[in-house]
């Protein structure tokens, strides 16, 4: 369900009194449908409008958030089936498992993974967002140890137990610090939804493979008030993760499209169960893990828990992850310009790149790794990558002259000569001719950089 | 094609690649199954709840109706493979989704193979191949005999003039040794030189008479016009290649459709950007396509192809990183996970590298073409319990 800017104004006073902050109701009404601004920033509504308004601008898929302060994270708050539509909200959260079961030391070990765990992408710190504490045990007092000793890591948490008791004993630790629960099935749900009422805690509602089960007991728990619902219709690996796929596509066709109050809510998935089946090496197992999360997150998964904690199974995760939630509306660009490397004077190398945010961090992460002095031109392609923008003609002899003219790096440095990737060698000739600087083919890839300037600068 | 200047990008990479050997075994999956009878605990659900207010407001239960949707438009169904060669179809869809109409076929993978040996290929697929790279018609035995490949796609690489210049001469005697070691379907692709490709791939088609293979590719850059005429004289199919654009894509289907070709033996490929380097966009393109032509749009109304090999371009693929782990398992995840994204968004026909990711795929692939809820799944109510570790 897309919102459009007139749904929304003809809600509005429409006296442009500019309190919002905006010059006119209308620029109020755009900026709220594209979720840029807060509806409470205009105190000229009347109470009936609000309430209309407030309806039309919930999500289709309820936002759901979980753990409390800078930690805390927010899953679903989709409105579209197709990210092309408009744009996808909220990451998928990921989430990694630990059991009370494990021995002092791993737990300590593994609770520390999970808040190292880093990836550097496009500028961006790629990490993960939660701690699933697992009831391996069955035991209480073990769940209890356990959550009092992983409550110091600081990180949003799953309590993971289908026993209410233990559920119970945990959040009388955390129940402050608004945990997941994890989960409520059909033979728990009475204490299961007393306790995230009482805690106000939001609360998975595990059915597998059965949406008819799944609706109605999703009402039920509508009905008694709680309104921070994730649903998990099962996660199966193998020839049954085409049944997960169906359960999930469906879940949010009836939410996005057939506005079905009882799966308005963010889905989670269950690639850990991979482990359970699997009797093939670790690697080969992790492999597949990725490979369920992937599944699930290219079709509506808002939640995943894993199992696997290694970071080369993590990274494709984590990066399919940044890919699908960048805002198709919006160009992946970095301001161009001059950028300086270390320490530079009037020698310094001069090399050149795009603006395509994916280029200009690839390239930065390299010079800074490589530690490398130099200048970077930064040329404006409207964010496109460089055989992208050699193809596309913004990359050509006179968008860099212009870079180097404009850019003042002719008074920072007394020489001549500009270094381009070797993508753009195709343009290399055009751009000396009409610069009049001499220009030097760089290796392909910028990995490259730091030895092609030991041997050729 | 695209995939094309990956590879030859990625023989320029070669010190950088670092993969070894690893195995898996498939047969040993074990699966739980149901439970017969699953337990009914009897709870009363009465509304009571301690120590808190609860509003009564019972929502009216609906019944659960699953989603499914009409479509007016249908994907051709393209037959690949004829005369010596076993059959395999591609497309035929008239829904989106398993659950509204299992797919009629499943999506199919092929090998690439090579007619030269490849020194700068990963290193977990010279593994695979490095005893069979002399002789394509040995390496595409190897892919079929034991790895299980539906499909090959011998690439004429060496036919590209910065390559080795082989004459179209020696791409056919090259396409007729594959014809001769396998008799799965074959896709037969250039070398991505726009001006020599139709020239190749006439003389290919010409080899390959009557087998109805792909030809890879026509596009706007090059004699597209030759491409079509070489499939309809000799009975093959084309791969309609675009980047990242469906209109143009449109426009080239038109083109070819016009020089005679019908939907059913055309295949696009609308390109794949790997994971990282631009998957989004190939996600909303392929996604568009297929919804345009499920919804009518005749000139978008064919089977989809993935070049997902491109993968192995990315630097988290192939480059050498410590903090990254060990570029063997990288790799392989790299290329599942971007031909994977492609087919949830309605890719049919994939080109691929390594057999793990193969594997993999297909697995999940075959699901496609099952009803909801007529496969044994494990029971997991238990999984908190029952995952060790
Ligand atoms: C994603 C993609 C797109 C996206 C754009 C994404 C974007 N924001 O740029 C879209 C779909 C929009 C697109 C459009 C087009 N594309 Co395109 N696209 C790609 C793709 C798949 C990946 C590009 C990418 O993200 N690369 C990753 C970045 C990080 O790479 P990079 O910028 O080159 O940076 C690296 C190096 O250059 C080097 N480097 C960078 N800076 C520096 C600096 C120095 C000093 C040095 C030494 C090195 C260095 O290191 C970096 C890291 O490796 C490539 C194929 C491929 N390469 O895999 C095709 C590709 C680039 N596209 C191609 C084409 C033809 C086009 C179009 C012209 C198609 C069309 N006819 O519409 C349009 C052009 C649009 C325009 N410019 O107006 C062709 C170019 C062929 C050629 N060389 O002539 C390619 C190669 C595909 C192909 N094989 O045909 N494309
Ligand atoms: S505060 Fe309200 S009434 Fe005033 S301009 Fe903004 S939207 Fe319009």
């Amino acid at each position: 369900m897309i919102v459009t800017a007139m749904d929304v104004y003809k809600l509005l006073p429409k006296t442009n009194c500019g309190i919002c902050g905006e010059a006119s109701c209308m620029a109020f009404a755009t900026k709220l449908s594209e979720k840029e601004m807060e509806l409470s920033l205009c105190t000229q509504m009347m109470d009936e409008e609000l309430e209309k308004l407030k309806n039309i601008l919930a999500p289709a898929v309820s936002e759901v958030t979980i753990g409390t302060g800078d930690k805390a994270i927010t899953i679903g708050g989709d409105e579209v089936l197709y990210r092309y539509e408009l744009t996808y909200y909220n990451p998928t959260a990921l989430v990694v498992d630990v059991s009370d079961d494990l021995e002092e030391s791993e737990l300590e070990e593994r609770v520390k993974t999970i808040k190292d765990t880093e990836f550097e992408r496009t500028g961006e710190k790629l990490t993960l967002d939660a701690i699933a504490i697992r009831n391996k045990s069955g035991n209480s007092e073990k769940f209890v140890e356990t959550v009092k000793k992983v409550k110091d890591a600081n990180l949003p948490l799953l309590l993971c137990s289908f026993n209410p008791d233990s559920m119970k004993a945990a959040l009388k630790i955390v129940g402050s610090d608004r945990p997941l629960i994890y989960a409520t099935t059909e033979y728990n749900i009475e204490e299961m939804a007393a306790l995230a009422l009482e805690y106000d805690c939001p609360i998975t509602l595990f059915i597998p493979n059965d949406l008819d089960k799944m609706k109605e007991l999703s009402n039920v728990l509508r009905s008694k008030g709680i309104k921070d619902i994730v649903l998990d219709p099962g996660t199966f690996v193998d020839a049954g993760i085409g049944d997960s796929l169906d359960n999930f596509i469906m879940i949010r066709r009836q939410a996005i499209e057939e506005n079905d109050e009882d799966f308005r809510f963010p889905i989670m998935g269950v690639p850990a169960v991979t482990w359970i089946s699997s009797k093939e090496d670790k690697v080969t197992t992790g492999m597949r893990e990725a490979t369920i999360a992937a599944t699930l997150m290219n079709k509506y998964a808002d939640i995943l828990i894993m199992h696997g904690a290694d970071i080369w199974e993590l990274i494709p995760v984590l990066t399919l992850r940044q890919s699908l939630y960048t805002d198709p509306r919006k160009p992946q660009a970095v301001d161009p310009g001059i950028y300086e490397f270390g320490d530079v004077n009037e020698n310094s190398p001069v090399l050149m790149t795009t603006n395509f945010a994916l280029t200009y961090y690839t390239v930065e992460g390299d010079l800074k790794s490589g530690n490398v002095n130099c200048y970077l031109l930064v040329l404006d392609t409207g964010g496109r990558a460089v055989d992208v923008s050699v193809a596309g003609n913004q990359l050509n002899a006179k968008s860099v002259t212009d870079l180097i003219r404009n850019s003042g790096i002719e008074n920072g440095v007394n020489h001549q000569k500009l270094i381009i990737p070797g993508l753009a060698a195709p343009v290399s000739g055009e751009i000396e001719d009409e610069s009049g600087w001499e220009v030097m083919v760089g290796p392909r890839d910028s990995s490259g950089i730091p030895d092609f300037l030991t041997e050729k600068w | 094609m695209d995939k094309m200047m990956q590879l030859l990008k990625l023989l320029e990479k070669t010190d950088y690649i670092e993969i070894n050997e690893f195995r898996m075994d498939f047969d040993e999956l074990e699966f739980h199954l149901m439970p017969a009878v699953q337990q009914i605990v009897g709870k009363t659900r009465e509304e009571s709840i301690i120590g808190k207010e609860v509003i009564p407001s019972t929502p009216a239960v609906g019944e659960f109706v699953p989603p499914v949707h009409e479509y007016p438009g249908k994907i051709a169904e393209v037959q690949l493979g004829a005369g010596t060669r076993q059959t395999v179809y591609l497309g035929g869809q008239r829904a989106l989704y398993r659950f509204e109409e299992p797919q009629p076929n499943p999506p199919v993978v092929t090998f690439d193979v090579f007619d030269i040996p490849m020194p700068g290929l990963p290193r977990p697929i010279r593994e695979h191949f490095s005893d069979v790279m002399d002789h394509p018609g040995d390496w595409a035995k190897k892919a079929v005999h034991d790895f299980g490949a539906n499909m090959v796609t011998i690439h004429l690489i060496g036919t590209g003039p910065k390559v080795m210049d082989k004459s179209p001469k020696d791409a056919a005697a090259d396409i007729e040794e594959v014809l001769q070691a396998v008799d799965v379907p074959l896709v037969i692709g250039g070398s991505g030189d726009p001006k020599k490709d139709p020239i190749v791939l006439e003389k290919a088609a010409e080899a390959a008479e009557g087998e109805r293979c792909l030809l890879a590719s026509a596009n706007l850059d090059l004699d597209y016009k030759k491409v079509a005429k070489a499939a309809l004289d000799y009975n093959h199919a084309v791969l309609s290649w675009a980047i990242t654009d469906v209109n143009m894509q449109k426009t080239l289907n038109r083109y070819l459709m016009k020089e005679g070709l019908k939907p059913e033996d055309i295949v696009m490929d609308p390109t794949t950007c790997a994971l990282g380097y631009g998957i989004e966009f190939s996600v909303d393109v392929i996604t568009r396509t297929r919804l345009a032509a499920l919804r009518g749009d005749k000139d978008l109304q064919m089977p989809m192809s993935s070049g997902t090999t491109n993968a192995w371009g990315s630097r988290e693929a192939w480059m050498k990183k410590d903090e990254w782990g060990p570029t063997k398992y990288r790799g392989p995840i790299w290329e599942i996970i971007t031909g994977l994204t492609m087919m949830l968004c309605g890719v049919d026909i994939f080109m691929m590298l390594h057999p793990l990711s193969v594997q993999i795929l297909k697995e999940i692939g075959d699901t496609f073409t099952r009803n909801y809820l007529t496969t044994k799944v494990p029971d997991i109510s238990e999984w908190i319990t029952q995952l060790e570790g």
